[in-house]
């Protein structure tokens, strides 16, 4: 034991003195906010419940027993039956995979291709620029559920098809984002600096202006997850989303508004699914922006 | 130190153009540096002075190619910058490299000190991971911070050690020629004491070349070998640092030291106190720029344009005052006719 314990007397100062980055100095600041970690924790549960939810609720999803129809919440279906007689918890444990998913995806999609053209707009600037401000801008011009309607109705509805549309319509507000942050950060002098080094402009652009400029998008990245699964939900209710047996929760609404006033849970849960996923995103947006967005206090 | 030189530029031109309307229509331009030419000896410091405006800084990252000439020759070590590719420049700048002003922001605040050195010889290509990671540490001590600071971000430093990466950063390639832009001005006036005895001591050490842009004459007296003084975007005196300060010729330079306070607080001396504003450089007064704030305007002044002339060895000027000024000024307008 004695052997050991010279070492740590030993260490050199860099050692003891932890670094501390920029990233982790904003999960500092975002941990204090006791909403922005609520919302944390209620995104968890619903990512925890997208992944393991499958195996906790083995009951057949689609399981229809005729006998239990309509059933209210009870000691056996927690969250009651629907039309079918299927158990609407189960159905919400596995919405949640599909709705999480397709929040997540589309938002990634649209990040993807959205930094990417704001970056070259903003860096390259003149008619590049140009072009592709102008082709956000139309695409802005519509209101984003109507485009997204149109695009499935061009692609055919379902699930992928909804997916692919709410990725396309969040792709302009990404883009423009990116693009302003990178028109500000272009003028720093520490990308004046990298020029003068010698860099290429694909290094300058991934290495140093793309990382600079992310705080704004993880931002509005988490409160896009949230609208998207919205849209979903909203394409999955007019029928252009998610097809007849799969559990998506715009889906189950739209199913059960017939029975809003005899079987009202039927409604109100995967309502409150959706509600309390968008709410938790929401609430983590706006932790991350206070953390992220007062930039490094130098 | 030889006395051939490193860097020649020619007939400098920047001209940024003025848009307006919803057409982007160029109703003129801004001469930010108009036709300025001077040149730099292996080895020697050449100061770059003037108040803000003036283009000094326009001239330092024109010569680097950040911003592209308008006009005119840029000769580094028997290459034309000005017609290089923009792929051959950017492999030049291995050789020439700058220190901005800015401490605070010139540094990437994501990047460690440690990634922020190693960048520019992963850039250029120069020497194997380990290689480099030793240079780092060892750059590192030379601008007189510890190996342990490269594992730290840019907000842990203070404004000094951060310009002392800056510098670091600058040499990592083994470059001939450093631009330094304002290096100090945003630093503390002790701390800048230090800083440019750094830059003295790896001068002599690397043998490097400085161009050192500055507004502060006291700053530009302790590190240069020769002086210009900038106004309205040309050169309107270049010499010798020592006979810069103790015999100015140009009433613009005059007045500029007469500014300098002395660290004495009977002594009384004459000041010369130029009057009004620096002139629109989108609109620059005929003649003379500086016509329009000189205490000894004549006629000459406001119709034409004095050249930088030489009035004794190494020592040039532009202005109608000085001796033989006149005539050649005459002759280069008929030789122009």
């Amino acid at each position: 034991m004695s052997e050991l314990t010279p070492k740590i007397d030993g260490l050199a100062e860099a050692e003891i003195d932890r670094t501390i980055g920029p990233w982790r100095e904003a999960w500092r600041s975002f941990r204090k906010s006791k909403v922005a970690v609520a919302g944390m924790i209620i995104i968890l549960f619903f990512v925890l419940l997208a992944i393991f939810g499958p195996f906790i609720a083995k009951e057949g999803i689609n399981e229809q027993l005729a006998a239990d129809r309509l059933q209210p919440p009870s000691a056996e279906y927690w969250l009651g039956t629907d039309d079918f007689g299927r158990d609407i918890l189960s159905r919400i444990i596995h919405g949640a995979r599909i709705s999480l998913s397709v929040g997540f995806l589309s938002v990634i999609a649209s990040v993807v291709v959205g930094s990417f053209l704001g970056i070259i707009a903003g860096y390259y600037g003149r008619w590049t620029d140009t072009i592709i401000s102008r082709i956000f801008d139309i695409m802005l011009a519509f209101p984003s559920i109507l485009l997204a309607i149109a695009i499935v109705s061009v692609l055919g509805p379902g699930l992928e098809n909804a997916l692919i549309a709410i990725a396309i319509i969040n792709v302009p507000n990404f883009g423009r984002l990116i693009r302003s942050k990178v028109l500000s950060i272009k003028e720093d002098e520490y990308i004046m600096a990298a020029k003068a080094i010698g860099m290429k402009d694909a290094r300058i652009l991934f290495s140093h202006i793309l990382p600079n400029s992310m705080a704004p998008v993880i931002v509005q990245g988490t409160l896009a997850i949230a609208t998207a699964i919205l849209e979903a939900a909203a394409l999955g209710f007019l029928g252009l989303g998610a097809q007849a047996p799969q559990p998506e929760w715009g889906k189950m609404l739209a199913d059960s508004k017939s029975y809003l006033q005899s079987a009202p849970w039927t409604m109100l849960f995967p309502g409150l699914a959706i509600m309390l996923t968008v709410l938790g995103f929401n609430l983590m947006g706006d932790g991350l922006r206070d953390a992220l967005d007062p930039k490094m206090k130098n | 130190m030889s006395t051939t030189p490193l860097l020649k530029v020619e007939n400098l031109k920047k001209y940024f153009p003025v848009k307006k309307g919803m057409f982007g229509k160029t109703v003129g331009y801004v001469k930010a540096v108009d036709d300025v030419s001077f040149f730099v000896n292996e080895g020697e410091t050449l100061g770059i002075v003037g108040e803000s405006g003036c283009g000094k800084s326009t001239t330092g990252r024109v010569l680097m190619r950040l911003l592209e000439p308008t006009d005119g020759e840029i000769e580094f070590d028997g290459k034309n910058l000005a017609s290089l590719s923009q792929e051959e420049m950017r492999k030049t700048r291995r050789d020439i490299q700058m220190v901005f002003q800015d401490p605070y922001a010139s540094l990437n605040p994501r990047h460690t000190i440690g990634k922020i050195l190693e960048e520019p010889l992963i850039v250029h290509g120069i020497s194997d991971p380990q290689e480099r990671k030793k240079k780092v540490r060892e750059f590192l001590e030379i601008v007189g911070l510890n190996e342990y600071h490269a594992k730290r971000y840019p907000h842990q430093f203070s404004g000094g050690q951060r310009q002392r990466i800056g510098i670091a950063r600058a040499l990592m390639t083994n470059p001939k020629l450093i631009i330094a832009d304002e290096p100090v001005s945003a630093l503390d006036v002790s701390i800048q004491a230090q800083v440019l005895n750094l830059m003295q001591d790896l001068q002599k050490e690397f043998n490097l070349t400085y161009i050192f842009i500055a507004h502060d004459l006291g700053v530009v007296r302790h590190i240069s070998d020769r002086v210009a003084v900038m106004y309205l975007g040309k050169m309107v005196e270049v010499a010798d640092s020592e006979q810069l300060y103790e015999k100015p010729l140009h009433p613009y330079t005059q007045a500029l030291l007469s500014a300098v306070p002395v660290p004495d607080p009977d002594f009384q001396k004459e000041q010369i106190i130029i009057e009004g504003d620096i002139p629109n450089p989108a609109d620059p007064p005929t003649g003379c720029t500086f016509h329009t704030r000189c205490p000894f305007k004549m006629d000459i002044c406001t119709k034409v344009t004095p050249q930088l002339t030489e009035q004794t060895t190494g020592h040039s000027v532009a202005c109608h005052l000085h001796v033989g000024q006149v005539d050649n000024d005459i002759k280069q307008l008929e030789g122009s006719l």
